[in-house]
């Protein structure tokens, strides 16, 4: 079952990094988003209520790794609803191997891209910003709330290919999520949101993955954020992982 | 105890489709059995079920001595699969694909190198190992798949349409291939839209139709079953049909001539021959302008038993 998963895992790694029109948007997108953002809203920060920060550009850093690991879900579902399509999924399903190693070997991979993902924007915040405020223990925080939440990015995009079992529609159906990420306070904080969307962040686990990557970053919010930020990754890890477990069941008894 | 065995398997589809509709085999352990039939015939449907990819949805079947519904890893463990579309993801090597598929049959990483670099080396793929399959031709992606389905030397072998798409001398080529696991006692079983292959290659033949298997038995038993050979002859102008029906009757019956023909004789001795029917043509004083003894074919036996012609025949 371990080396199952592991092989897996590593040729799922191995594929989408041989696939740079894969990899490149997750990180190219919401680079310019941030870009973006952080020239023209950059006044925002002197709001009345926001946090204290070193520079927007620092604050917006989470929101475009949650933007970048939702679009590694999206890549995850695409991948697996083309092998699905192709057939290269029949080869995974009739040997034997447990069904969880088919979804864990995916969940690995998606975490071991995450690892790249967040290196890639924390390096960014380096170069244009002011660094992680709580340093290389801030670093690691970033990447376990990052990694974890991936994981479950992941099990949104393999829930929808194994329902759908194609890739058009997986890739029609994702648009949904990144609703998700604007009703959060990935953005901005969701004391400065209006309701209903505030309401909506409050109770949104994206809000505080989001939330959580920031406070090391910005070197504000502490240690509460942080393990609220794992505590919401770990969840949608779980409940996706299991419900895309579920799914992958479903379509194999249906066959 | 047979290495394959199936009793009233079955398996609908929505719209009560029943692809495959009550099929009984029982295949010897070391035998290649061929199963032929033409497009939509429900060929894959079965192999997809005897895989374990599948759920019957009727009657029951052992493969390799496990119960395809009751202990489906059991029977993974045993058998070699290469599906229809040769499922291979163009980004990977040979190489890497073989590790993988090793690696999903449980084989420690040293044995899959070693049974990788043989078996690469068996179907001629070892200067191109090191390539992404997505540069691969027909003929190499279908014969790196039969390498991967061998890895773990399976003792059931599933080749579903394996030479579909593919020229001649590749088809050949994989011919090649699938005699020699006949040495090995490897059981095949192997389905096909051709009549060559499964002539050329199966010890015994299953022809489906329709989800039902409407004969079997090895090729020579189908097309003995299928009617003897017959004579076809055209007659010089002037002779007489009837007066050649006499002189032939000592080693054939008369059956209706077909278009373009005057004479056509079923032959019921079976070691009769051309030479014998114009000797005794030639003894009754009929000239002969035409002679071909036709042979049964498995097209035959198909056209009999199902009032078609099989797709593919012509190859
Ligand atoms: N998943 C499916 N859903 C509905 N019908 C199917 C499905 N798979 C196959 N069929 C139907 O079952 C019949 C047999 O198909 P198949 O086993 O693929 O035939 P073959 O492999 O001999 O060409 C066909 O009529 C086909 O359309
Ligand atoms: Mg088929």
């Amino acid at each position: 079952m371990i080396s199952a998963t592991l092989a897996l895992a590593s040729r799922a790694l191995t594929v989408a990094l041989r696939r740079p029109q894969y990899l490149m948007p997750m990180l190219v997108f919401p680079s310019l988003l941030l870009a973006v953002n952080s020239g023209g809203l950059s006044q925002a920060q002197n709001l009345p209520g926001f946090p204290p920060v070193p520079s927007f550009f620092d604050f917006q850093i989470p929101a475009a790794i949650s933007q970048s690991l939702l679009l590694g879900g999206v890549g995850t579902g695409i991948a697996v609803a083309l092998e699905l399509e192709l057939g290269f999924f029949e080869r995974l399903v009739a040997a034997p191997i447990p069904r969880s190693s088919i979804v864990l070997g995916r969940l690995l991979a998606a975490a071991a891209i995450a690892a790249v993902q967040v290196t890639w924007f924390l390096g960014l915040g380096m170069i244009f910003g002011h660094g992680v405020a709580d340093g290389f223990i801030g670093a690691l925080a970033v990447y376990a709330i990052g990694c974890t939440a991936a994981v479950g990015f992941a099990g949104i995009g393999l829930t929808l290919a194994f329902r759908a079992g194609n890739a058009s529609s997986v890739q029609g159906i994702f648009p949904l999520v990144f609703v998700v990420l604007f009703l959060s306070s990935a953005f901005f904080p969701v004391d400065l949101l209006t309701s209903p969307v505030n309401e909506i962040a409050r109770w949104n686990p994206l809000s505080y993955i989001a939330t959580g990557m920031r406070a090391p970053i910005i070197g504000y919010g502490g240690t509460k954020a942080f393990l609220e930020g794992l505590a919401a990754a770990a969840g949608v890890a779980i409940f996706f992982g299991v419900l895309a477990t579920h799914a992958l069941h479903r379509r194999l008894r249906m066959g | 105890m047979p290495a394959i065995q199936a009793k009233g398997l079955e398996r609908r589809f929505k719209g009560d489709i029943k692809a495959v509709d009550g099929i009984d085999l029982a295949i010897e352990p070391g035998e290649i059995y061929g199963f032929l039939g033409p497009n939509g015939a429900g060929k894959t449907t079965t192999v997809r079920m005897l895989v374990t990819l599948l759920m019957p949805t009727g009657g029951q079947a052992l493969v390799a001595g496990h119960d395809v519904a009751k202990d489906p890893s059991a029977v993974r463990r045993n058998i070699g699969v290469a599906l229809q579309e040769a499922a291979l993801d163009p980004l990977m090597t040979g190489n890497e694909l073989m590790l993988l598929q090793a690696t999903l049959q449980g084989m420690s990483s040293k044995l899959a190198k070693e049974r990788s670099v043989e078996l690469i080396e068996r179907v001629g793929l070892s200067e191109a190992a090191d390539r992404r399959v997505g540069g691969y031709s027909g003929g190499m992606k279908r014969r790196l798949d039969l390498a991967m389905a061998l890895v773990h030397g399976p003792s059931v072998l599933f080749l579903d349409e394996p030479t579909t798409g593919l020229d001649p001398s590749s088809r050949f080529q994989l011919w090649q291939e699938v005699s020699r696991l006949r040495t090995e006692g490897t059981t095949v079983f192997l389905t096909t839209q051709y009549l060559e292959e499964a002539d050329q290659l199966a010890d015994r033949v299953g022809i489906i139709a329709d989800g039902k298997i409407v004969a079997e038995g090895t090729p020579d038993e189908l097309k003995r079953e299928s009617g003897a050979s017959h004579l076809e002859i055209n007659l010089a102008e002037g002779c007489d049909p009837s007066t050649a029906h006499q002189a032939l009757a000592k080693i054939g019956a008369p059956e209706p001539a077909a278009e373009q023909r005057d004479v056509r004789v079923r032959l019921t001795d079976e070691n009769a021959g051309v030479a014998d029917a114009v000797r005794l043509l030639d003894d009754a004083g009929i000239m002969v302008e035409e002679i071909e003894l036709v042979r049964p074919s498995l097209d035959d036996v198909f056209m009999e038993k199902t009032g078609r012609h099989l797709e593919g025949s012509g190859d």
